[in-house]
């Protein structure tokens, strides 16, 4: 990899403890600019919990965590400045237009008048949207929803971006549009933070990391997982490592998860 | 071979949207069908039609020899349906909601405890938890058990795996397996492609038509062309690259591979030696066998 090897995210013994309840138990990993990482694991494992840290809403009990060079215990508004979101359910406001949506977000993330206006025709003109401008998002079909979506989370240009199942749910050639342009804004430089139940979004990764139980079970490139737990996919690999997490919900209930 | 279902001519719209555009299938008796395709292709509408919850535009559809519309009340006793939103009382007990799915369709729990204990079994130390508390995992399990109780001929499930982590919908396919023994008819709805081979037959929908059905292998083997899969170390630029070849007829990302047709199908050494000028040297290039995804993509292009 030509990448710069520069580390974006750095998790040391990160532990997270709600009462005796370990939900990140010695959690160590890194990952670096420009690079596209799987989060895995079972329902229940702790992988939103570790999220909620390295989005800066929830701190760490113990350890050293570090995000976009900021440190996760004292400065998580600087941590929020620098990242993006989306979820393949929420991400836009369906009652608003696509314009409005925009400017709603880059106000949110602070951004200037002229920067705003300037990113919504470099958006508009890339996406081919300059049609939908004043549409609601309602109007939209899916797969133009989620493009938008993913820019939108991406406007103020973040050091990170957090993809919560990215292409759940829609068409197989909007998939690919979308990976591409996952693959064109790494490129840029921006680490792609992905997590999925979805194994086969998993094998578009570069590297992926394996929770289960609140710990890491596994770490590396997919092709290397699967030599190593000498699997075809990596969904045979996780069905091998990934014990579901012990049937009692966790002390918050609702940690992640849908329904 | 006895129909579970046959559909003929099926429209549906709601308002301009045309929800199901001409769908005719059947399925056999205890068969399990899958109908795989991404959000808004029609398979919750075709879902509902099948339960007798949506009267159909046009068409005609046969449920268990019934007739959708004019024995709507004689073929919910024989439908189990679990929604894809989940639908039991949040506010009851596992053990109460059964009970109360259980009383609705006159049976008890005891009577049909034989169908469920495979599934039950896992959540029954649970019983008296809210539903509400359940993780994902177990309300899905709970949702089928629900949905069994009162031993139906046909189980529709509408995507019962979304949003369930692999290890578990691993684990529901197997269950779903095992009910073959009942001779219970199955249809089921994914948008996962990987789900398509846990099926006898699947159809693939999208945009309110059926683009396909047959057996899982039959569909991969119906992808037409020959298949290579390239990878090198810089995907994107690799991508780039393949897209500026005019001899590439698709190039799609596929994991950490794409999946590439060619034109000239014996040209897989040009196109080594065409990406090594252009600054890919480390690419491989490999002949594979397709996938349902791949012939998903290929009647998604000739639509």
């Amino acid at each position: 990899m030509e990448k710069v090897q520069e580390k974006v995210i750095i998790a040391h013994d990160l532990v997270k403890k709600f009462g005796t309840f370990v939900a990140n138990d010695n959690l160590n990993f890194e990952v670096y600019a420009g690079e596209i990482f799987g989060f895995l694991g079972a329902n229940g494992a702790g992988k939103t919990t570790t999220i909620r840290i390295l989005s800066g809403l929830s701190k760490p009990t113990s350890g050293e965590v570090k995000v976009a060079g900021f440190d996760a215990y004292h400065q998580t508004e600087q941590i929020k400045k620098n990242i993006g979101y989306m979820c393949q359910k929420f991400s836009l406001y369906e009652d608003l237009t696509v314009k409005e949506n925009i400017v709603l977000y880059g106000g949110i993330y602070g951004m200037s008048r002229t920067l705003i206006s300037e990113r919504l025709r470099e958006l508009l003109e890339k996406l081919h949207f300059e049609e939908y401008e004043n549409r609601m998002i309602s109007d939209l079909p899916l797969g133009l929803r989620q493009k938008l979506a993913f820019s939108v989370a991406i406007l103020h240009n973040p050091k990170i971006v957090f993809l919560d199942e990215p292409t759940g749910g829609v068409d197989p050639i909007t998939r690919r549009q979308f990976w591409e342009s996952i693959y064109e804004t790494a490129s840029r430089g921006i680490t792609v933070f992905v997590t999925t139940h979805y194994m086969d979004e998993a094998e578009y990764c570069d590297r992926i990391s394996i929770m289960s139980d609140g710990k890491i079970v596994a770490l590396d490139t997919p092709a290397e997982l699967k030599k190593q737990y000498n699997s075809k996919s990596i969904d045979e690999v996780f069905i091998k490592i990934a014990r579901p997490a012990t049937q009692g919900s966790p002390p918050l209930g609702g940690l992640g998860g849908r329904n | 071979m006895v129909q579970a279902i046959e559909a003929t001519g099926i429209f549906k719209s709601f308002g301009s949207t045309k929800a199901l555009e001409d769908i005719s299938f059947s399925v056999n008796e205890s068969e399990i069908f899958g109908f795989i395709g991404p959000d808004g292709s029609g398979k919750t509408t075709l879902f509902r039609t099948i339960t007798t919850l949506l009267l159909p535009d046009k068409g005609r559809m046969k449920v268990l020899g019934m007739d959708v519309i004019k024995d709507y009340k004689e073929l919910r006793k024989n439908i189990g349906y679990m929604p894809g939103r989940f639908s039991l009382y949040q506010d009851l007990s596992v053990e109460e909601n059964l009970n109360f799915y259980a009383t609705v369709f006159g049976t008890t729990v005891e009577e049909n405890y034989d169908l469920i204990s495979d599934i039950y079994s896992h959540i029954e130390p649970f019983k008296k938890r809210l539903t509400g508390k359940l993780s994902g995992g177990m309300k899905q399990k709970l949702a089928l058990s629900c949905a069994l109780i009162h031993k139906p001929r046909l189980l529709v499930l509408d995507e019962p795996t979304t949003g369930v982590d692999a290890v578990s919908r691993s684990e529901f396919w197997d269950m779903l397996g095992k009910l073959r023994q009942y001779n219970i008819t199955i249809i089921v709805s994914t948008p996962y492609m990987d789900e398509a081979i846990r099926c006898d037959r699947v159809g693939l929908i999208q945009n309110g038509k059926i683009l396909s059905i047959d057996t899982p292998q039959k569909i991969k083997e119906g992808f037409s062309r020959k298949l290579f899969t390239v990878k090198a170390s810089e995907k994107y630029k690799l991508i780039l690259s393949l897209r500026k070849n005019p001899g590439i007829l698709t190039a799609y990302p596929f994991g950490d591979s794409i999946h590439v047709t060619l034109a000239d199908e014996s040209a897989d050494r040009t196109l080594l030696n065409y990406l090594k000028n252009d600054g890919i040297d480390d690419a491989v290039i490999q002949e594979a066998e397709a996938g349902i995804e791949d012939r998903f993509l290929e009647l998604m292009e000739i639509e």
